[in-house]
């Protein structure tokens, strides 16, 4: 009884097709925006920022990105970890080029310098499918990769080969370099995760949304509706990669600060990342955060069960992280194809006839 | 009836107007088969147009050809008075043409209301920067068009399930869903590939209802495929009889009733060779 929607009636379309049609659904995502804005960054320090909000926060960005394009368009994309290090990169010569510039417009720009990357990976995919799609972005994971390990430009012809942060601000506050505060590198990522969450919602609850999942469902209907395949396969590529490249901008300029190309943006990335959305649920914008809520918190869940608790030696427990992740995916692609986000839907829809079966 | 320029009057007393399309001399050749060999037929404005013949005849490949999936070897598609040069199926559907297929090819992951309101992509042209927002152009554009999907979701009796995933409809309901998608584009012409197939006696009557209906509420011409002899003869106004890709028949049900080589074809000759 506690959720229901008795009570709740939509007397305008566009009341019926907003995100949170149950008022109860809406007054509790206020109450979440309210702790996360408000609350959350006068109660937390550098550890919690550093291995819990910023890398779920940053990989809820990535997975909103690539869950529109694997999970509403269909387009299976090996390539999240290359068009990640394209945002960190792009952003990196930005923040060296322009240093005066705030952050905000060299975040964005990075998302768009990778959207245009993205673009350009995505066009084999007007051709090929499934499977042989994937292989054509892994090579871009690979091609990408190895041209920032290679073209000292990109890297600034630092003699380690590494980029690293230099300190930049956004509205007078450092949020990048070495003295940074947990509340303003927190605030700052939050507002790209409500910015993408926002953007991604609307545009897949729209026409454009509908496009996606035309072409994900069954491509020839789609095209005899209407639907332009290939110029609706390279919006999602594109939208995708714009969210991947801000994620990989963050990631490199705010969380680490130095970054080595085939370590932080190797095809672990790329699986970590489809991992979470196949966990979460593909083609939801909810499934993204609780995919990357889920594998963002294992480890540390795994480190202070496993070592604090039990005292279990470290690599035991790194190596069973990789077996329960490795065995969820199995769970998840047999039983809930639709993830986490399906699986709260089911409860949610008991939950409005509980105490009653029917 | 009587055949004019311009048109005819049906025998229940419909005015049928001009030609609206004309197939010229398609033929279609995949390597060396020959699917369609040499047909010519009109499809009059607010017409039902039948294309009948038994399988493999070439009836399905004409619709192709019409909907843009196939692109003839020889012969013309004339659309509205003016020659259709060579185009994309995406291209087809803006010019106003819809159609459904003989196995149903909804959106399986979408509902019922998303899979109508894909066939309003055509009249929606927001740009993506508007309708990230959701204010504005796009938000009343979206009303609007849901306005006219729920007009067809009304008007095809499927409010109750307008909510329910495709993919828990029966097999009728999804034929039902299928022709609202392809209603709610407005089309000028709608392509039926056996719009009745695998259904029941009472479903056969719904839907040949909402055929009817459709045409002569909304005024949109049909050309539909069919194997169900009686429906074609009742819901008819002309009818194309193909066999082995060549047109063999055309005219109205009681002309190709009587016609011998569609006889033949149907009921098969004796040979001797």
């Amino acid at each position: 009884m506690l959720y229901r929607e008795s009570g709740d009636f939509s007397s305008t379309y566009a009341e019926d097709s907003q995100t949170f049609p149950i008022k109860f659904d809406r007054y509790r995502y206020y109450f979440v925006l309210f702790v996360a804005i408000a609350v959350i960054p006068f109660m937390i320090n550098d550890y919690w920022v550093n291995s819990l909000f910023l890398p779920f926060l940053i990989y809820a960005i990535a997975a909103i990105g690539l869950n529109i394009l694997v999970g509403y368009c269909g387009q299976v994309s090996l390539g999240t970890g290359g068009f990640m290090a394209v945002g960190a990169y792009a952003c990196y010569k930005l923040m060296t080029s322009f240093p005066d510039v705030s952050m905000l417009i060299h975040v964005l720009l990075a998302g768009l310098i990778t959207a245009a990357v993205g673009v350009l990976f995505g066009l084999p995919s007007l051709r090929i499918k499934g499977f042989y799609l994937a292989v054509a972005t892994l090579a871009a994971q690979f091609f990408l990769v190895w041209l920032f390990n290679r073209v000292p430009w990109f890297y600034n012809y630092s003699a380690s080969g590494q980029i690293s942060a230099p300190e930049r601000t956004f509205l007078g506050v450092n949020i990048t370099g070495a003295n940074t505060q947990a509340w303003a590198t927190y605030l700052f990522c939050l507002m790209f995760v409500i910015f993408s969450a926002y953007v991604a919602r609307n545009l897949t609850r729209g026409s454009v949304g509908r496009k996606w999942m035309a072409i994900r469902d069954m491509d020839i209907a789609a095209e005899i509706i209407g639907v332009n395949p290939l110029r609706a396969k390279l919006t999602a590529f594109a939208i995708s990669s714009f969210f991947i490249g801000i994620s990989g901008a963050l990631f490199f300029s705010i969380y680490l600060g130095a970054v080595e190309v085939g370590e932080a943006f190797g095809i672990q990335k790329s699986f970590l990342v489809l991992f979470m959305i196949i966990i979460g649920g593909l083609g939801s914008i909810f499934g993204s955060f609780a995919g990357a809520a889920f594998l963002v918190l294992l480890p540390v869940v795994l480190k202070i069960v496993g070592v604090d608790w039990l005292g279990w030696p470290t690599d035991i427990v790194a190596h069973l992280q990789l077996v329960i992740v490795g065995g969820l995916i199995i769970v998840f692609l047999i039983a809930e194809p639709h993830g986490l986000a399906q699986l709260w839907r089911v409860a949610k829809e008991k939950l409005r006839l509980w105490p009653f079966p029917h | 009836m009587k055949d004019q320029a311009d048109g005819y009057i049906t025998a229940d007393g419909r005015q049928i107007g001009p030609v609206v399309m004309e197939m010229k001399n398609i033929t279609l050749r995949f390597g060396g088969v020959e699917a369609i060999k040499d047909i010519s037929f009109d499809i009059r404005e607010g017409e039902i147009r039948a294309i009948i013949g038994p399988n493999g005849a070439g009836k399905s490949s004409m619709l192709n050809v019409i909907s843009g999936f196939y692109v003839p070897q020889e012969g013309e598609v004339w659309y509205k008075g003016a020659r259709r040069a060579p185009m994309k199926p995406f291209q087809v559907a803006e010019q106003g043409i819809a159609r459904t297929f003989q196995n149903i090819a909804l959106f399986e992951g979408m509902s019922v209301l998303d899979n109508v309101m894909t066939g309003r992509l055509t009249h929606m042209e927001t740009g993506l920067f508007w309708q990230s927002l959701w204010k504005g152009k796009a938000e009343r554009e979206e009303t609007a068009n849901r306005e006219v999907a729920e007009k067809i979701i009304d008007f095809l009796e499927i409010q109750a399930i307008r909510k329910t995933p495709v993919s828990r409809l029966s097999y009728g309901l999804k034929k039902r869903v299928e022709l609202a998608r392809a209603l709610a584009a407005e089309p000028s012409i709608l392509l039926l590939d056996e719009p009745m197939a695998g259904m029941n006696v009472e479903e056969k009557e719904d839907m040949s209802r909402f055929i009817l209906d459709v045409n002569d509420e909304f005024g949109t011409t049909i050309a539909l495929i069919e194997h169900d002899m009686g429906v074609v003869m009742d819901l008819s106004d002309r009818v194309v009889v193909m066999d082995y890709g060549k047109k063999i028949g055309d005219g109205t049900p009681h002309e190709v009733r009587n016609n011998q080589a569609v006889i033949d074809a149907y009921l098969g000759v004796a040979h001797d060779d």
